[in-house]
């Protein structure tokens, strides 16, 4: 809302001292957003007077027509001698009277005006449009002020006279606060955080509903109009200006002037926060229906559109149909139109939800609706329609009807019964019930105190007003929230992080000690890549997406890292390791729509835990993509060591040890899943559940997705994991040692680890640690074979073992190796 | 006692004779101080303590002397040999602690060479910001809840008193999850969060007063991505549910906050506001010394006390207790905090982007 404080002084007693920073402090502490403060008398410096036009001179031969004038400024320019202005406008003649900044102002936006030469004369000032002045954003040339209404002298401060005497006020009125988006309404609140005098234009006498009514109608929903008043205007004049004041309150506003009739429902509504309409009484056939529109009715509204009509609006119809879209926009076959004489004036209530709806339907947020929708006083329609009336009667020269109608099925005034003390209770600051009663009545509440409660009933411009903590509110605001104490709540004793927020950082710091860079990927994705990562299409889609290409939530963290990757390596950064941990969705258990709950109370066990298994399933993963040499790049060492599908795999590991488990809890073996390589994927698991995978991507994926070859990933379903627990000490023996290597040589396809889990098994007790160190093919091994040299360390915890204890662990070692795999020893 | 009876000759015990002593010992501190390195030196042993060298040639005569004469001249040998080691010995010394030093020299490196091998990774600031969060109020005996992300439209609007014609629930603003009717958007009862509020419901639902959580993580609203919007991005929320809480609580609740995150002088300027889910409610300022275009307020979040409506429909009982929440956006904390101007650069993932703020936000 976008308002001059000249017109909040008419209501609002302010003292002429007040400054910018005063207001911009009071709004704020009452919780109006202040988005600007203009003083628009220091918008223009320097002089800005009236001249008068004495001569003009065409100068020829310039792509578009420019004039050299002399203007009367009278003594302004400190000589009296006609001033010499270069103009570009055309819309003026001589001795007209016109707006000149002299040489030495500046215009809004710093444009500074000079003495200087252009066209081939010498310009010294400026002949000013009201664009240039800052006041509207016409620029049909220059202002040319009426001698009939501006009695001004050359020479006199131009400023008063074309409105450049305001300071404007621009707010944002939070949506529970209808009120405050009228000058009625700011003027209150300023009245009261100021402590002067506020007159209530609401209040203003109007006269009450005629036996015979303005206009035959009927209200057929009063739940959706409970409100409705109208009268005649007749003979009006249909040429009649609207008044410059008018004019320029509504430019402020942002609000077009549309002609008398109309411009003056919307200044009433501005004045008051009273939307209305005014309809060409000539142009409605018969009586009035204010009802429920039927499905598939239409009407063309005001700005030209045909629309289609719901049974939930709400429409006024005369005998033709509806010809008005209810509080939201009029139609065109009854609008005010250049010729009207006879003005209907309506002022109605509606039902704030209805019109909400009805606005967002036919998306039409007008300014009416922005009322509504934030709610409207009920008791404005005989004052609004008798405003309007009256200044339709001043300046248009109607005649007013003498019938009002007034069809009143206003619902009892909601009362509210608080005990005094909730306010302390609440804010934390001693409230006497007194003050608590003083403070509710400054806002417009009436209160009815008694010893145990107090009984409130809001004003009537305070729909949002229902409940003890909106009275709480009212009485902090007044008091200020400056003057509420800042203490500490004691806490009882938390319990800190639960073990899996825990898990989750320290998996998050594991891989980025290890080189790894964290992302926020998009959790959005397309069919496309899905298939083409072979992830399962069984996804998440949303009803409104942002990209219709990307409809999906995601189903793995793989799509959003591996986009992430390709644009750092189109960026240059082509050694990247990137991880994120996030949730992915998964379809819910049961598809449909999940059980109503109401709000009244707690929702019904059985109710909410139904509604649970709607919610998609939603497990937190962890996902790494590698490309280049990330975790060891080239440098003066040498080459990079680039990543491959080990490093992916042992990234795995490395977030499960994060996660706490202990080694030998993680088997991975070789696995088959897209994205991966079929040879290069390995399946992690946990004791036996497999929880992810991880290796090189699909030759095909990296070829398709435009990702730099041999890309390598890994994504686990943490919450898959099982959290450790209390991990035991290890069993620590301190006799010495034997160490024995062992080269086994196995075909081809065997997998090291269970090798290795065989020579544990065989081994017994007696061994303490193994470790792979070589793998070797080649000379000395049979064709088709591997050699794999395993580092076994045996150890006793009673005794020092024998060198034979020792050998015949090994050998009972490589007899299970050897049993299930053939296992022959190298050399042997 | 027995004796040989070799005839005595003077020839042959020439060497044990003090001149030629003498001069042996003098030959040879010569040669060794001569000695240029270590190899000389050593070259130059045998020659003078040596089995062939003056001393030990002399050692020998000594048996051809008279017994009267052999003490004297056995103490001459050793003096002689001991004063030959001894030059030896030094001069060693000095060559040895010369070549150290040499090796030191030589041994010189550029230890302004680059040695990251292994560089380090980085962790998300927006990660390790709401990590700071979370622990300040886990220090003040808070924990943290957790929900999800696709959420009940129930949780995310209704439970907050959030009216079902409220505008935030419109396809403008809210991410629909798709029913099986595509022309009913909402008929799937479900929306991607818009804030972290839904948490609230489902934390006083599992819980039973004294509630102390904050609630930090991802929500969605449907803006497009430009410097400072996304259609994805994360808050931090707080919520306390007790017995006698109140406004001036919450009050000391967002200037302890305030001050952890901006500095001692970091305070907190309240102005009345509306949401649907808190009654009295505000919005925030800070005052941050620390801004980059100088000290100044700046907007954080909103706040208030917990509406009585939101408690109902948790089965909470407003007449017993009262509660106060509050939020703010990371992204917006973390860029006024640090200085960021593009929203983008956050979501982007660039890892020169990440790597600036390593392991911890600061």
């Amino acid at each position: 809302m976008r308002v001059g404080l000249s017109w909040l002084r008419e209501y609002a007693a302010l003292p002429d001292s007040v400054t910018a920073e005063e207001l911009d402090a009071a709004l704020n502490n009452l919780g109006i957003e202040v988005e600007h403060i203009v003083d628009q008398r220091a918008t223009v410096k320097g002089s800005l007077v009236v001249g008068k036009v004495l001569t003009i001179e065409e100068l020829p031969g310039f792509k578009k027509p420019i004039r050299f004038c002399t203007v009367d400024v009278g003594q302004a320019n400190g000589s009296g001698a006609p001033q010499e202005i270069v103009c570009g406008a055309t819309n003026f003649a001589e001795s007209d009277l016109v707006v000149v900044i002299l040489p030495g102002g500046e215009l809004p936006g710093g444009f500074q005006i000079g003495a200087r030469k252009t066209y081939g004369h010498m310009s010294a000032g400026m002949i000013c449009s009201s664009r240039e002045l800052g006041l509207s954003d016409e620029h049909d040339g220059i202002i040319v002020l009426d001698p009939t209404v501006v009695k001004a002298v050359p020479g006199v401060d131009a400023r008063p006279i074309v409105g450049l005497d305001d300071v404007i006020v621009e707010v944002t009125i939070t949506p529970d606060r209808g009120y405050q988006m009228s000058v009625r309404g700011l003027a209150r609140e300023l009245a009261q955080a100021f402590g002067v005098a506020f007159t209530d234009p609401g209040l203003a006498p109007a006269p009450g509903k005629t036996a015979e009514p303005a206009w035959p109608l009927t209200v057929e929903d009063p739940v959706g109009c409970d409100r409705f008043a109208a009268r005649l205007v007749r003979d009006v004049d249909p040429k009649a200006a609207t008044p410059d004041f008018m004019q320029r309150r509504l430019t402020t506003a942002g609000i077009r002037t549309l002609g008398l009739p109309v411009d003056i429902t919307n200044y009433v509504m501005l004045e008051l926060g009273q939307p209305m309409h005014a309809f060409d009484a000539d142009r409605i056939s018969g009586a009035l229906v204010v009802r429920r529109a039927r499905d598939g009715e239409q009407l063309t509204t005001l700005d030209g559109v045909k629309r289609k009509l719901v049974a939930e609006d709400m429409v006024i119809c005369d005998e033709s149909g509806p010809i008005s879209l209810a509080a939201v926009m009029g139609g065109q076959t009854s609008e005010v139109v250049d010729d009207t004489t006879t003005v209907l004036f309506e002022a109605a209530h509606w039902d704030p939800v209805m019109v909400g709806r009805t606005a967002r339907r036919h998306k039409l947020f007008s300014e009416a609706a922005k009322r509504w929708e934030r709610g409207v006083d009920r008791e404005l329609c005989l004052v609004a329609v008798e405003r309007a009336v009256r200044l339709l009667e001043e300046h248009g020269g109607g005649r007013p009807g003498d019938e009002i109608l007034d069809i009143d099925h206003r619902p009892e005034a909601r009362h509210i019964t608080m005990n005094p003390g909730l306010p302390s209770r609440l804010i934390g600051v001693d409230y006497s019930a007194d003050q608590v009663t003083d403070l509710l009545t400054k806002v417009g509440c009436f209160v009815a105190q008694y010893d145990d409660r107090l009984d409130v009933t809001p004003p009537s411009w305070r729909p949002d007003l229902v409940q003890g903590a909106d009275l709480v509110e009212e009485v902090v605001r007044q008091g200020g929230f400056d003057r509420v104490p800042s203490t500490l709540p004691i806490a009882p004793p938390g319990n800190g992080l639960t073990p899996s927020q825990r898990r989750k950082r320290s998996v998050g710091r594991a891989l980025a000690e290890q080189g790894y860079v964290e992302a926020l990927t998009s959790p959005f994705v397309s069919a496309g890549v899905l298939s083409a990562l072979g992830l399962p299409t069984q996804a998440v889609r949303l009803a409104n997406p942002l990209s219709e290409e990307e409809p999906y939530m995601r189903t793995s963290l793989l799509p959003g890292l591996l986009g992430t990757l390709r644009r750092n390596v189109g960026r240059g950064n082509r050694d990247v390791a990137l991880f994120e941990q996030g949730l992915v969705f998964l379809p819910a258990p049961e598809s449909g729509t999940p059980p109503r709950m109401g709000v009244d109370r707690r929702p019904a066990e059985e109710d909410w835990t139904l509604a649970q298994r709607y919610v998609p399933v939603q497990p937190w993963h962890v996902a790494a993509v590698l490309a280049g040499s990330p975790l060891e790049p080239a440098g003066r060492w040498g080459a990079g060591r680039p990543a491959d599908w080990s490093d992916a795999i042992q990234a795995a590991r490395d977030i499960l040890a994060a996660a706490g488990l202990a080694a030998t809890r993680v088997t991975v073996a070789a696995g088959e899943r897209a994205p991966f390589h079929p040879g290069r994927c390995a399946a992690v698991a946990v004791d036996g559940t497999v929880i992810g995978y991880a290796g090189e991507l699909h030759p095909a994926v990296c070829a398709g997705q435009d990702l730099p070859k041999r890309t390598c990933a890994l994504e686990l379903d943490l919450d898959a994991v099982p959290l450790p627990g209390v991990t035991p000490p290890p069993v620590l023996f301190n006799f010495p040692a034997a160490l024995i290597d062992v080269a086994l040589v196995v075909p081809d396809g065997t997998p090291s680890a269970e090798v290795e889990a065989a020579l544990r098994e065989g081994a017994g007790d007696l061994l303490e640690a193994v470790r792979l160190f070589d793998v070797y093919t080649g000379k000395g091994v049979e064709d088709g074979h591997k050699s794999l040299a395993y580092a076994l360390v045996f150890r006793a915890s009673d005794r020092t073992l024998t060198v034979d204890e020792a050998v015949a662990a090994r050998d009972a070692a490589v007899a299970v190796a050897a049993g299930r795999f053939g296992a022959t020893l190298r050399g042997a | 006692m027995t004796y040989r009876s070799d005839p005595y000759d003077p020839k042959q015990v020439a060497l044990l004779s003090p001149e030629s002593l003498q001069a042996a010992t003098a030959e040879a501190q010569t040669a060794f101080a001569g000695a240029s390195d270590l190899d000389a030196l050593v070259a130059l042993k045998p020659q003078h303590l040596g089995d062939r060298s003056t001393v030990s040639l002399a050692r020998r005569e000594i048996g051809a002397l008279p017994p009267a004469a052999k003490s004297d001249a056995g103490q001459r040998v050793n003096a002689a040999r001991t004063a030959i080691q001894a030059a030896y010995d030094a001069r060693l010394a000095v060559l040895e602690e010369e070549r150290a030093s040499r090796v030191l020299v030589e041994e010189r490196v550029d230890v302004t060479l680059p040695g990251d091998r292994r560089p380090r990774g980085a962790r998300h600031p927006l990660t390790t910001l709401m990590e700071r969060v979370a622990d300040m109020f886990v220090g003040m005996g808070y924990e943290v809840a957790e929900g999800p992300e696709v959420e009940l439209e129930w949780a995310n609007f209704d439970a907050l008193n959030i009216s079902p014609d409220h505008p935030a629930r419109g396809l403008m603003d809210t991410f629909w999850v798709a029913g099986q009717d595509q022309a009913q958007a909402t008929e799937s009862g479900l929306v991607l969060r818009t804030h972290t509020s839904p948490v609230q419901a489902r934390t006083m639902l599992s819980r039973k007063p004294p509630i102390y959580v904050v609630v930090p993580g991802k929500v969605y609203r449907t803006d497009e991505l430009d410097a400072t919007h996304s259609p994805v991005f994360h808050q931090v929320e707080g919520l306390v549910v007790d017995k006698g809480i109140t406004m001036a609580h919450l009050k000391g609740t967002l200037d302890h906050f305030a001050r952890q995150m901006f500095g001692p002088d970091a305070r907190t300027r309240w102005r009345p506001h509306y949401f649907p889910f808190t009654e009295p409610s505000a919005e925030f300022d800070v005052w941050f010394a620390e801004h980059r275009d100088g000290p100044q307020w700046v907007e954080w979040g909103g706040c208030g006390m917990v509406n009585p409506n939101v408690l109902r429909a948790c089965g909470i009982d407003p007449e017993v207790y009262s509660g106060f929440a509050f939020g703010m956006g990371i992204e917006r904390t973390l860029m006024f905090r640090n200085g960021l101007a593009d929203m983008r650069e956050m979501m982007e993932g660039d890892v020169r982007f990440t790597r600036a703020f390593g392991m911890e936000v600061h």
